[in-house]
């Protein structure tokens, strides 16, 4: 595909790196910064056009009016917003726009539509999603999204002494009576997607599709211990730590902020009511120790150094037995930080250019197929998530599914409904309107009939 | 230092050459000439020294600035070494130095020649004499490119040492298919001047052999008397065709984009084509005398003109007895060149063209001290950066210039004869005046000479660095 990436800051870079691996995408790249362009262009197989985005002569030079995909990720939101109506209006290609003012998060959603923007992504609301994610479900070994953010697949493992050990599938809904949908199973690297007469084994590595209070009991009913994290210290208060502590007030964990600056607490601190906001220095390990740092059941490092970020964690690791995350924005050194032993680290522009790339694969993927609305990869690239829209009435729509006669290695994993997230069980059916996502393995789904046998 | 990855891509590099060798054996077997041994001999050793320099596999699939340069440097000493077997082989070229200028100055469309007699030379080694300029054009690197993913990674350094002018810029996002697109152009126009060569009555061998010399704007003539003997018709067709190949390849690719606009900002192209049309008027009144009406002078004041200017070096008279106006004309469009991004040598017109503006604006700030003001071609600003590049290019051309001028002045010949010796080689033209003169060839020089005046012609086909930085320590250096 022809892609066009404007604007070569840090976020810019990683996703011209992600997109380049990838190595069947034309890459064009914007910037009006020369010796940034030609370290590129040197780094990478892109072509360079130097100049000003919204100049409309520079577009058309990096070649627009063919492009697929153009994303804007200049240091200015409105900069990126212009670029993108631009290229909607000279060309016609796909827009995606990098937003960081909070101001916009909600309302972007008033005109988002109006400048054709196909998608806007916030570094700081993907780390804040991410974190939050992670703190949910400690337990588990990978948490990955679809379905636009609302339905998440957690991966956990089954011991020796589960519960689940050798039960089958079918077995399970009865047994535990739970919300949840068993979507993927690998074992010995290979993925299935189980029917009724799967059974598992201990060591599967078990992905289930639910929402997050039905995973909760769910975990509390295979007697995983769902060691939920109740309290949670967050140093630094910018805005990546204002939208973390929003999701984690919001999932009912005691948030605390400690935050340098004056002002700044105050703001915080009419923003996010029901969080303690302390003001001091987040490197003086008497005030951590004075706020309870040694029974926190999570730290996490947000300021914006990343050394002040690698030593807190390193002082706290040493302190608590609790969930450490460090933010941390150079990903250069990334494998002498990991040697450090910090828990989770947490790469805002690498989540930033992940997103942008699975938004780039499913275009991509859609371009032989005009069913399919998106289409990730998960369960480490082995299968894959394919949304699918139910335009017309078909074989699938209206039936309970049990009638249904699905081929192997499908599943419906869930149906969205006017913004509603449904997990199907055997009476739940298609309407005209739904998304449904599909888990498969098979590869080179077309139309949402393909599921079905014959 | 990569060493690895050096010797790696100095692997596929042999073995494409032993690729290309079997080119001429097919034509050595149409032929029934014995030389085809001498090509068989030359591929074995080619895969011989190839093969084990191909396995060494590289760790790193990253090339760097430094490794892009050694690497198109060493890759077009190893070719013109190889290229050479052929000719000592079939005893063509019996001496060893001979045969590595010959090479060299196929390889870097030179067309300068230490033989005296070229129709004794058997036809298949012609042909692979003609067609080192053909691969030469437009870099050996370049093709690899098109072909295969050389360097894994960003192989730009390797196209931006091989490729001609001040600044490189890819035609596509893509290397590979900006290679593509190059060599797309290239065998096109090739092809279109063949079938007009066989229209006008050219045998295929005939035709063939100065395809490669024009489109590779490389000189190489399988007569004596170089296209003398042609008709106008031939002439023309050659006359026409040097100065196509003398023109920036991606204004091409905007003609197939449509985008004639674009096409017609091009500042370089405009001068280049300027600079033939006014100095064939010159010429054509200043030689009118030596022909029979105007229109012979001019046809054959256009094809010096056009045949110098895109350093092609192909003549249909002795311009040595041209008249000295029309003589110093020729030698200034020697240094000149082509345009950048063509299969032509020289200092190339866009450099000069920054070269003026640069004085332009020298004098300007002369008068108003506190101008600003930035250099522009065709409509865009020159980078600081290139402008300074472009003028030390300079520098190390002069340089190098006046060094090889000493070094060859060893043999006591007559200034203008080294002198022009020197511009034809640097500037990878061919003939130059007096004793070196179209009619007459570079054997008149010893081979202390004649390697100083190869190491000119690589020196001048890859801009001067690529070749000077092999002799920087630092290179070396793990």
């Amino acid at each position: 595909m022809n892609i066009i990436i404007v604007g070569c800051g840090k976020t810019g870079q990683k996703i011209i790196e992600k997109l380049c691996e990838e190595k069947e995408h034309n890459i064009t790249v914007v910037d009006i910064r020369n010796h940034i362009l030609n370290e590129i262009v040197n780094k990478h197989d892109v072509m360079g056009v130097s100049g000003d985005c919204i100049n409309a002569e520079i577009l058309e030079e990096a070649g627009v009016k063919d492009a697929d995909i153009l994303i804007a990720t200049t240091g200015s939101d409105e900069i990126n917003f212009t670029t993108c109506l631009l290229a909607k209006k000279i060309g016609d290609c796909q827009t995606i726009a990098r937003v960081r003012k909070p101001q916009y998060t909600k309302t972007i959603n008033l005109f988002k539509d109006d400048i054709g923007l196909a998608l806007a992504i916030n570094s700081d609301i993907a780390a804040a999603r991410e974190i939050a994610r992670i703190l949910k479900f400690p337990t588990a070994i990978q948490i990955d999204t679809f379905a636009k953010g609302r339905i998440e697949i957690l991966k956990f493992k089954i011991n020796d002494d589960s519960v689940l050990q050798g039960l089958k599938l079918s077995e399970m809904g009865a047994k535990l009576n739970c919300d949840v949908l068993v979507c993927g199973v690998e074992r010995g690297g290979e993925v299935y997607i189980p029917d009724g007469n799967f059974e598992f084994h201990p060591g599967d590595l078990i992905s289930i599709v639910s929402t997050y209070n039905n995973a909760n009991v769910f975990f509390k009913k295979i007697g995983i211990k769902s060691s939920r994290v109740k309290n949670s210290i967050i140093i630094g208060g910018g805005v990546t730590g204002y939208y973390l502590a929003n999701m984690l007030i919001q999932a009912g964990i005691d948030v605390k902020i400690i935050e340098e600056k004056k002002e700044r607490c105050e703001e915080l601190s009419c923003l996010l009511p029901k969080a303690t906001i302390i003001n001091g220095d987040g490197t003086d390990n008497a005030l951590l120790l004075e706020e309870g740092i040694e029974s926190a059941d999570s730290v996490i490092a947000l300021t914006n150094i990343d050394e002040e970020n690698i030593i807190l964690s390193l002082f706290a690791k040493s302190k608590t037995g609790g969930k450490l995350i460090t933010k941390i924005n150079r990903v250069e050194y990334d494998e002498i930080i990991r040697k450090l032993d910090l828990d989770t680290i947490i790469h805002p522009k690498t989540i930033t250019a992940e997103d942008v790339l699975r938004f780039v694969r499913a275009k991509n993927n859609s371009f032989t197929s005009n069913n399919i609305e998106t289409m990730h990869y998960i369960l480490g690239g082995k299968a894959e998530a394919l949304e699918f829209h139910i335009k017309e009435k078909s074989a699938v729509v209206g039936k309970p599914l049990y009638q249904l006669n699905i081929r192997k290695n499908n599943i419906i994993s869930c149906i969205n409904r006017d913004g509603k997230v449904i997990i199907p069980k055997g009476q739940d059916s298609i309407h005209v309107g739904d998304s449904v996502v599909v888990v498969t393995t098979l590869s080179g789904l077309k139309d949402i009939n393909d599921i079905l046998e014959g | 230092m990569d060493f690895k990855r050096i010797f790696h891509t100095l692997g596929v590099v042999l073995c494409f050459e032993a690729m290309l060798l079997i080119l001429p054996s097919i034509c050595a077997i149409i032929y029934d000439e014995v030389a085809i041994y001498s090509f068989i001999a030359s591929i074995v050793l080619c895969l011989v020294c190839g093969i084990p320099l191909y396995l060494i596999k590289p760790k790193k699939n990253e090339m760097y600035s430094k490794e892009g340069f050694v690497v198109v440097a060493l890759s077009w000493i190893l070719m013109s070494l190889f290229g050479a077997l052929p000719f000592v082989f079939s005893e063509a070229i019996p001496n060893f130095i001979h045969a590595f200028f010959e090479t060299a100055s196929g390889f870097t469309t030179t067309g300068a020649s230490i033989l005296k007699d070229v129709e004794v030379i058997p036809k298949s080694v012609l042909f692979w004499r003609s067609f080192t300029h053909w691969i030469g054009g437009m870099g050996v690197l370049v093709f690899l490119m098109a072909i295969l993913s050389l360097s894994g990674g960003s192989n730009l350094h390797l196209m931006r040492a091989e490729s001609t002018g001040p600044a490189v810029n890819k035609l596509v996002p893509k290397v590979k298919s900006s290679a593509k697109i190059l060599y797309g152009i290239y065998i096109g126009l090739s092809l279109i001047l063949l079938v007009l060569l066989l229209a006008g009555g050219m045998s295929f061998f005939e035709a063939i052999t100065h395809m490669f010399g024009t489109a590779g704007t490389g000189g190489f003539g399988i007569k004596n008397s170089s296209l003398a003997d042609y008709s106008p018709y031939l002439q023309i067709v050659i006359t026409v065709f040097m100065a196509l190949f003398g023109i920036d390849f991606s204004v091409y690719y905007l003609l197939l984009l449509g985008k004639f606009k674009l096409m017609l900002k091009s500042d370089e192209v405009k001068a280049y084509i300027g600079i033939i049309l006014v100095s064939t008027l010159i010429i054509s009144i200043n030689c009118v005398n030596l022909f029979e009406n105007i229109w012979a002078s001019l046809r054959h004041s256009a094809f010096q003109v056009s045949s110098i200017m895109t350093t092609t070096g192909f003549s249909t008279v002795d311009f040595d007895k041209f008249p000295e106006l029309s003589k110093t004309i020729l030698v200034l469009l020697m240094f000149i060149g082509a345009c950048a991004g063509s299969t032509g040598g020289g200092i190339k017109v866009s450099r000069i063209l920054i070269y003026l503006k640069s004085i332009k604006k020298e004098i300007s700030i002369a008068a108003h001290p506190k101008l600003t003001k930035k250099i522009q071609m065709s409509g865009r600003i020159v980078e600081h950066e290139t402008v300074r590049s472009v003028n030390v290019f300079m520098a190390a051309y002069i340089v190098v210039f006046v060094l090889s001028l000493l070094a060859i002045s060893i043999d006591n010949l007559d200034f203008t004869t080294n002198f022009t010796a020197v511009a034809a080689t640097l500037n990878n033209i061919g003939p130059g005046l007096a004793k070196v003169g179209p009619t007459s060839n570079f054997s008149v020089y010893s081979d202390f000479s004649i390697l100083v005046l190869t190491f000119d012609m690589l020196i001048g086909r890859l801009e001067v660095f690529p070749i000077l930085i092999l002799f920087s320590p630092y290179t070396w250096k793990k």
